[in-house]
């Protein structure tokens, strides 16, 4: 047995990247507003929480690319020219395997500008 | 000419503190970006609709949109990110950042007014003050921001950010004056119906007239015993009012030692002179409607001049 399969035909591959934007967007601000109202109490420092948050935003990064290579594959790497636009099962595959990867190249980016801060910031503003 | 408006007393474009000027900074890199990729965008739409022979390959078109439509906005969009991100902490720094500020002057918005409290430093006892901040030039300073009624906001444009006064909470910002000189701040978060007349000077001193004016004011005034004092004190002006040194201490409405070195009557509502202090003493609300102080017009005319000779005589 396959442990991916090879054709999902499911709406879900298409919003696997934007789910986990969203996602990798909320324990991002979710964990820094947690940290900082329990500034001085929390059992960790911020840098580990800082390092956390990039472990954390490489985990999606990872995550989006995978997509983005089932989406790459289901695609057909670029076999076919877009748009899919014909009443057949194939351009079904095709389009929504096109779009799955441009979602996965804007989440891909979006990650990235969602991680920028932790570059920078340095503590919790009292 | 044009740009005489973007110099003066409240212009965040003519920075005299260290915060004010790296958010000038920011704002000349955002307009120059800005501008250069407006000029871009209209150039290729100039050039995009002119006639000619034959169209672009579908090629060339698709590394057009590649580079000017991905790669380009990509790149420009994470540097400013990270460009303004990165300045963040000199736009408002942080005190944990910084050797913990000298001193924290505590500044509590009240309809419509600023109530001003330093705290003791170097010997000099702390004493309170209302509607004029007088700051030491080349010292990053602290300010502890509070509320007594509704929503205010602390601005001074020339020094740096704003920043909210909330009731139930302190808000703390840290401001560091560059250059010396009389300043403007305005209230910046809509408090009532004078909201467009509750301001405050801002005055950045040299270190050595600094201390004389922080000694003066902890000392407070002289009694003279003149009859403007006499009737501060029996029309009961001295209930909400303090003088240093003169009356007992009141704390329902504005500080007035040294009334007569301020610039404004009113908070910034009219200029400080005799005649504009009697025209608000006989009805404060015909200049700054809803304010608490009750007209008291019922006071003889000669009574109310004596009372505004004292105050602007509290030099």
């Amino acid at each position: 047995m396959r442990l991916i399969p090879k054709d999902v035909e499911s709406l879900w591959t298409l919003f696997t990247a934007p789910t986990i934007w969203a996602l990798h967007f909320l324990v991002c601000y979710v964990t820094a507003a947690v940290f900082c109202a329990k500034a001085g109490a929390p059992p960790f420092s911020f840098e580990a929480m800082r390092l956390a948050l990039c472990a954390v935003t490489l985990v999606a990064l990872s995550g989006i690319v995978l997509s983005a290579y089932l989406a790459w594959r289901q695609w057909g790497f670029g076999s076919g020219d877009p748009p899919h636009d014909e009443p057949t099962r194939k351009d079904r595959l095709l389009f929504q395997g096109f779009a799955t990867l441009l979602l996965a190249g804007l989440s891909f980016v979006a990650v990235i500008f969602v991680a920028v801060p932790l570059a920078f910031i340095e503590a919790c503003q009292p | 000419m044009p740009l005489s408006g973007c110099t003066g007393v409240q212009s965040a474009l003519d920075p005299a503190g260290e915060e004010a000027a790296a958010i000038y900074r920011l704002l000349l890199v955002m307009v120059v970006g800005g501008t250069l990729i407006w000029c871009a965008v209209v150039g290729l739409l100039l050039h995009a609709s002119q006639r000619r022979n034959a169209p672009w390959s579908e090629r060339t078109a698709g590394r057009l949109i590649v580079w000017g439509g991905v790669a380009f906005p990509l790149v420009v969009l994470l540097a400013l990110l990270a460009y303004a991100v990165w300045l963040m902490p000199s736009i408002r720094p942080w005190l944990a950042r910084h050797a913990p500020a000298p001193e924290t002057i505590e500044v509590t918005g009240e309809q419509f007014w600023w109530r001003i409290r330093y705290p003791a430093r170097d010997g000099l006892p702390a004493f309170e003050t209302a509607n004029e901040l007088r700051l030491l030039v080349g010292e990053r300073v602290a300010f502890s921001l509070k509320a007594a009624d509704v929503i205010h906001s602390f601005w001074i444009p020339v020094l740096g950010g704003k920043m909210d006064m909330i009731p139930g909470r302190t808000n703390t910002l840290s401001l560091s004056p560059t250059k010396t000189g009389i300043f403007r701040a305005p209230c910046t978060e809509f408090c009532g119906t004078s909201h467009t007349l509750m301001a405050f000077s801002v005055i950045v001193m040299e270190p050595a007239d600094y201390i004389a004016w922080r000694r003066a004011q902890a000392a407070g005034d002289v009694p003279g015993g003149g009859e403007g004092e006499q009737l501060f004190a029996r029309h009961g002006c001295a209930g909400c009012h303090g003088v240093r040194g003169v009356t007992g201490p009141a704390t329902l409405g504005p500080d007035l030692t040294f009334f007569g070195q301020r610039q404004t009557v009113g908070a910034g509502t009219l200029a400080n002179t005799k005649e504009n202090v009697a025209r608000f003493i006989r009805d404060p609300a015909a200049w700054k409607p809803g304010a608490k102080m009750p007209a008291f017009d019922m006071l003889p005319s000669k009574d109310i001049a004596a009372i505004s000779d004292y105050l602007v005589g509290l030099k």
